[in-house]
This record gives structure tokens, C-alpha cells and sequence, in this order.
């Protein structure tokens, strides 16, 4: 009997599983499609509060107090929201708290939506000259062991870290029916 | 002049400190400029978080703060424009229902920190009715109607019944006064409420 192969759209079980371990009590995100099954474990966990924002600035903002309030908490966006954050930012480093910011991309991979393309291809750039370590994700196989360690490294060091989901990875958005 | 705009307006020192008199476990997030000078001069507290920057965020780190301490008052005390930049969050606020959260916004509808230049709500922009209509469990205007010191106990103690979310706009005065500057270090801030947490969990687990 054969092992049937671990289905690829486990990650965001990945990323989760590392949400768990390292504590994370609050989670904020604007509705994204790349990130539907991540927000829906975090919304079914008591001891997460999913904290649904009307811009990606907001959670910026609230990840600040969370850290200054002793909690660990993780932001979850798709690129272009990155591009609604910019002086946000600023509170990380002021502060010096931790930011734990998983970023779904669009516009770098077989991108329908040329308006996507602008913000999409800058996004990496613009978190570094933001004072984040970026790292990016090609494959579902590297999830778990990229997002575990830079778990740890925004926690331990207090440090703004993105992880960048390639859209490669994520799959492309289905426009019309088949 | 928009109706919401007419009466007597407070003074905005005198009401800050009059919010934040034996204020117990209550924590302040200050919003940039002018209530953050308003806070400190009321007396610095290592439970005060004072913003320097990043406007239109103060109300949301006010939101993740009372998240994180859910037996603790939050208040969030910062002026019309501050508010007007971060209208979401009121939303957003609304939504999570933090029994211990309030937002006081002290309105001189200008951007006192830029000349005092005219904000919405000198064009009748109410936000009394915008928190309401998110769905804050209570939201109310003060100005300096009537029994002044009498309302402005009633806040107070709104901000540590726990029956948030709350929404206060405070009509105050367009008048100049003394700036009074607290520690534009983030860092200190960040470790003197480390600090002072650390120090209260302590001395209630002996």
C-alpha cells in the first residue's frame, strides 16, 4: 500500500501549527483569497482573536498594542495591502516590538489583473526599505520549516519579519467559470 | 454652523485631568500631537503610551492593548484628526466589542499641530453618530453645558465600567496652550509598561 502524497494546500495547516506553538493570541487580516484557510483555523480557535480590518494600516497599528500589552499576534495580507501600511510601519520600529507579517503576492505570477503588477512587484522592496527582513516562499514544501523559523525570529528578537507567499505557490485566481 | 458644532466648549487640559483622576489600572494611549501633550500633562504614568507618529493608528493600538489585557480599562485619547484618519477602526472596533475599550476624541475640529486649519468635523461630520451607527455599546457628545464637573465624572466613569465599547467626543476649545512634552522614545515607553505589567502581575500573584 502506497502513501497517498500530502496534499499541497496543507500549508496554511503549516503556517497555523507555528501559530499555535508559538503562542500567537491575536490575528488580523483583510479578507484574502490566498490566506481563506488560514483566517477560517484562526477564527475556529477560542484562543485566537481574529480581528477583521477594513485596511491592512489598521492591523499595524493593533499588532503594536498587542505587543505592548504582552501578546504575540501575526498579520496577514495579500501585496497589495502592503502598499496601505507605509508610515504605519513606522510604529514597529519606533516601538521596537515584534511583527510577524505573512503576505499572500499577487501580480508576480501569471497575473491576470495587470493593476496588481505595480504594487505586486515592489511589494519585497518596499517592506525592506520599511525595516523588515523578507523571505520568500516558493513551494508548499518549504512552508513549514520557513514560517517555524522566522516564528521564532520575529519573537525572539523583536524584530518586523514578512514571509512572502509566492503566487506560484498560492495558485492563480480563477476569473471566470470553467 | 452645523448644529452638532453649538454650545460652550470645554477646556481640554482641565477635562483630560479631570478623566484621568485616580485612575487605578487604567491604561492611556495618547494620539500624536496636542492629547499627547494633554496626557502628560495631566502627570506622566508609566502606563501611558504616547504617540509621536503614526497617524490614524491610536485607536487600533488602543484595540490591540485591550485585547491583550481584557481585565484592564484601555482608553484612547486623541483628537479629531487622528480619529478622521483611522475612521475604519471604529469599525473595526466595533465589531470586536472590547467590553474595555474607550475613545475619547477631543474635537476642535482643526489640525492644531498645522496651523488650525478646519477638519470634517468643523463641516459637520458627526462622529458621535459614526461610532453609534458601527454599533459602540455607548456614544456621546460632552461640552461645557450644564453640570460640567458632573458630566465629566460621568466619563470617567464610563472609562472603568467595562461596558464598552465606548465613544466620547469632547467639544473643547481652540485655545493655545503650553506644550508639555513627554519622552519621545518608544523604547523607554515600550519598557516602562513592560515594566509596570510585570510589577502589577507580580504583586498579584504573591
Amino acid at each position: 500500500m502506497t502513501t497517498p502524497a500530502r496534499p499541497t494546500t496543507s500549508w496554511p495547516d503549516d503556517i497555523f501549527a507555528h501559530f499555535k506553538r508559538v503562542n500567537i493570541r491575536q490575528v488580523a487580516y483583510v479578507p484574502d483569497a490566498g490566506h481563506t484557510r488560514l483566517i477560517e483555523r484562526c477564527i475556529a480557535d477560542a484562543d485566537i482573536a481574529d480581528v477583521v480590518l477594513t485596511t491592512e494600516e489598521e492591523g499595524v497599528a493593533l499588532v503594536t498594542g498587542a505587543a505592548l500589552g504582552g501578546q504575540r499576534a501575526a498579520l496577514l495580507m495579500q501585496s497589495s495591502g502592503v502598499g496601505n501600511c507605509v508610515n504605519m510601519f513606522s510604529l514597529l520600529s519606533g516601538f521596537g516590538v515584534p511583527c510577524l507579517l505573512l503576505v499572500t503576492m499577487r501580480g508576480e505570477f501569471g497575473e491576470f489583473n495587470p493593476w496588481q503588477v505595480p504594487m505586486g512587484s515592489t511589494t519585497e522592496e518596499t517592506l525592506r526599505l520599511s525595516g523588515f527582513l523578507t523571505y520568500r516562499v516558493e513551494s508548499a514544501e518549504e512552508v513549514d520549516e520557513i514560517v517555524g523559523a522566522r516564528c521564532d525570529m520575529a519573537f525572539n528578537g523583536s524584530r518586523p519579519i514578512a514571509i512572502l507567499l509566492s503566487q506560484r505557490m498560492i495558485g492563480r485566481k480563477q476569473w471566470v467559470a470553467k | 454652523m452645523s448644529a452638532i458644532n453649538e454650545g460652550p466648549l470645554l477646556e481640554r487640559r482641565g477635562f483630560v485631568r479631570a478623566l484621568l483622576v485616580d485612575r487605578g489600572a487604567l491604561m492611556v494611549v495618547s494620539g500624536l500631537g496636542s492629547a499627547t501633550y494633554d496626557v502628560a500633562a495631566a502627570g506622566d504614568h508609566p502606563l501611558n503610551v504616547y504617540q509621536w507618529g503614526g497617524m490614524g493608528g491610536t485607536m487600533m493600538i488602543g484595540l490591540g492593548l485591550a485585547l491583550a489585557q481584557p481585565t484592564r480599562p484601555v482608553v484612547v485619547i486623541t483628537g479629531d484628526g487622528d480619529a478622521l484618519m483611522g475612521l475604519g477602526s471604529l469599525a473595526t472596533i466595533a465589531v470586536q466589542r472590547p467590553a474595555n475599550l474607550s475613545i475619547v476624541v477631543l474635537d476642535n475640529g482643526r489640525y492644531g499641530e498645522t496651523g488650525m486649519q478646519a477638519s470634517h468635523t468643523s463641516g459637520g461630520v458627526d462622529l458621535v453618530g459614526v461610532a453609534a451607527a458601527c454599533g459602540f455599546a455607548e456614544s456621546r457628545m460632552i461640552d461645557a453645558t450644564g453640570d460640567v464637573s458632573g458630566h465629566m465624572s460621568a466619563v470617567r466613569t464610563l472609562l472603568h465600567a467595562g461596558a464598552g465599547p465606548v465613544f466620547v467626543r469632547a467639544r473643547i476649545s481652540c485655545d493655545e496652550v503650553p506644550r508639555v512634552l513627554p519622552t519621545r522614545d518608544g523604547q523607554a515607553i515600550r519598557l516602562g509598561v513592560e515594566r509596570a505589567l510585570r510589577a502589577e502581575s507580580d504583586a498579584s500573584s504573591r
